[in-house]
């Protein structure tokens, strides 16, 4: 407290501290609006998907209705909801173990046996994040016409794969480059082999780190869209894909949309919401804390 | 002796970097060699016994063709303000939910959600629920004030696109301002605010300083993210009307899926390559600085 502030009389202190309170209020106000805004479309798409399809495209639009789960029900039935669920299911989850099985590894001889070039591997690796992905579209495209892997779930995870790989590599390696140093050493004296220490030192230290890598590539997969659209027709087309459907029959459909569009997002928005906190590291490249 | 006894000792444990490394070669170095060599080929998937070197023609092709500069405007304008957008409003939107208020947690899971939502969600959501403009959400509200409703996609189709994405990529620039500014030093700005220090100049000489580096940090990768728009693009406008909202990776998959022109569209990749690189330059150049800065720690 400066002199001069307790010097006044009580009076302007009251109400400097009653305006302090309102500011406080405005502020939080403030942030509940805007976070409310933010959300605004989600939670709209959702209170759309228990309108029927009239009261969705009824102008001014309705708040109040009858929700029905009518919506749900014709999307698990006739748009064969499960089998690009079960699309996305195999191809984020087949990407996202291929990818810790090459970037664990990886990450392992990056922190703990660098070599002089392991700096400029690292920062190689990134600058393989920054290819557009239109850059090799073609190329792709014709691999898997001629390996018989378009419209596959093979080609998705490949490709799925090899986007993160780079983003799984840093983020476990700053994860790794976190454990100290003596731990490692230890557990050598005491004569654990690699393996060894990767299980019963590192796996167990890291679990947090490896379980949020995963995670976002799992995010990250499971929201992919340029790949899945130009690679897939049917057979393999995960939900991104199935969504991107409905952008024909415009504004007919649009309960149903809104009910596979969040039957396709909640389990995402769920995993994102839990692990918000961890991913930034990984989609910072460590650059950020 | 000890020397190569010690390197044979090594040398297994540095071999467990070589699958992701191999792995990665040969997804940078296979397509992006067949995308320069079909970029000197005429050659259409239509006839494809047809193909034969042309040499830069391809290139010209593209650098005379109208749609290919308007798909770089394009692409330079959303990529603009997109970053715009979400830096400005991301550090505003952050510092106002730094500090504590009831129900923070909940309402920085609100900010943060629209990035947990595919794209293809995102743009078909805001495109027929919100900018509808019969019965979209936005219609009903102009018309609540007697206004006429934005035909959105039609009349501003690229201002609808760059709407859609920022609203995409906010959620991302607050996640790492938060986090930034968590680290900040709480007891300087207690001090400051002590001797009397405006909201405004703490907010320029304390917060602004230290949001510098992630402010750079959201501006490249998100640019490399942004130069690869596509999703939103294919399922709300398809590039138009006309080529309004063409950028340069729609416009290279248009050659490619719809015409079959490989030629032309690798071309094109090449370019949308050169343009990613120039933006990764600076961004390898960032991250390698704190790699160095903190490359004392291990071992």
């Amino acid at each position: 407290m400066s002199p001069t502030s307790s010097q006044k009389p009580s009076s302007t202190r009251r109400t400097r501290r009653t305006r302090r309170q309102l500011a406080r209020t405005l502020r939080a106000l403030a942030a509940w609006a805007v976070g409310l805004a933010m959300f605004f479309p989600i939670a709209w798409m959702l209170l759309t998907s228990f309108k029927t399809e009239l009261e969705a495209f009824s102008t001014p639009p309705r708040f109040a209705f009858e929700p029905t789960l009518e919506n749900y029900r014709q999307i698990l039935e006739r748009a064969n909801y499960l089998h690009y669920a079960f699309n996305s299911i195999v191809t984020a989850g087949g990407a996202t173990l291929l990818g810790m099985l090459v970037a664990v590894p990886a990450a392992y001889a990056f922190a703990f046996h660098p070599t002089a070039r392991t700096r400029s591997t690292l920062l190689w690796m990134l600058s393989t994040k920054m290819l557009p992905g239109v850059g090799v579209l073609v190329p792709i495209y014709l691999l898997a016409r001629d390996t018989n892997l378009l419209d596959s779930r093979t080609a998705l995870i490949l490709v799925f794969t090899l986007v993160n790989l780079p983003i799984m590599v840093w983020m476990i390696y700053t994860y790794f480059r976190d454990v100290p140093a003596d731990i490692v050493e230890a557990a050598k004296m005491d004569g654990a082999g690699t393996w060894e220490t990767l299980r019963d030192v590192l796996l167990p230290v890291c679990r947090g780190g490896l379980a949020s890598t995963a995670l976002l590539c799992l995010i990250l997969s499971w929201n992919e869209s340029f790949w899945s659209l130009n690679l897939t027709t049917s057979h393999a087309a995960p939900l991104s894909a199935l969504v991107a459907s409905f952008s024909s029959p415009e504004g007919l459909f649009w309960a149903k949309l809104s009910a596979v569009s969040t039957l396709a997002c909640a389990p995402i928005l769920v995993l994102g919401w839990l692990s918000q906190r961890q991913l930034v590291r990984g989609l910072t490249f460590g650059a950020v804390k | 002796m000890s020397a190569s006894s010690r390197r044979a000792r090594v040398q297994p444990e540095r071999l467990l970097g070589q699958p992701a490394v191999v792995l990665l070669l040969l997804w940078m170095i296979v397509p992006l060699a067949m995308t320069v060599y079909f970029s000197t080929q005429y050659f259409n998937l239509l006839y494809p016994k047809k193909s034969s070197f042309v040499g830069l023609e391809n290139f010209a092709y593209f650098f005379t063709y109208p749609s290919f500069w308007t798909s770089v405007l394009n692409t330079v304008l959303l990529v603009g303000s997109v970053l715009a957008i979400t830096v400005v409003f991301g550090v505003l939107i952050s510092v106002l939910v730094d500090e504590h208020f009831p129900g923070q947690g909940i309402v920085r899971m609100l900010l943060v959600s629209p990035f947990f939502i595919m794209p293809t969600v995102a743009a078909l959501a805001w495109k027929n629920l919100l900018m509808n403009p019969v019965s979209g959400f936005f219609a009903w509200i102009a018309r609540a004030f007697g206004a006429t409703p934005v035909n959105w996609f039609a009349d501003w189709p690229l201002l609808s696109v760059i709407l859609v994405v920022a609203w995409e990529w906010l959620p991302f620039a607050i996640l790492i301002f938060v986090t930034a500014l968590q680290s900040m030093d709480r007891e300087q700005k207690e001090a400051a605010q002590m001797d009397g220090a405006r909201a405004w100049a703490i907010f320029r000489y304390l917060t602004l300083p230290h949001l510098g580096r992630p402010i750079a940090v959201v501006v490249m990768v998100e640019a490399i993210f942004l130069l690869n728009v596509f999703a939103e693009i294919f399922v709300t406008t398809n590039g138009g009307p006309g080529d309004a909202t063409t950028n340069v990776p729609f416009l290279v998959y248009t050659q490619a899926l719809l015409e079959f022109d490989v030629g032309a569209a690798s071309a094109g990749g090449l370019v949308a390559v050169v343009l990613a690189n120039i933006v990764a330059v600076f961004l390898i150049r960032l991250i390698g600085q704190s790699l160095t800065a903190r490359s004392g720690a291990p071992s």
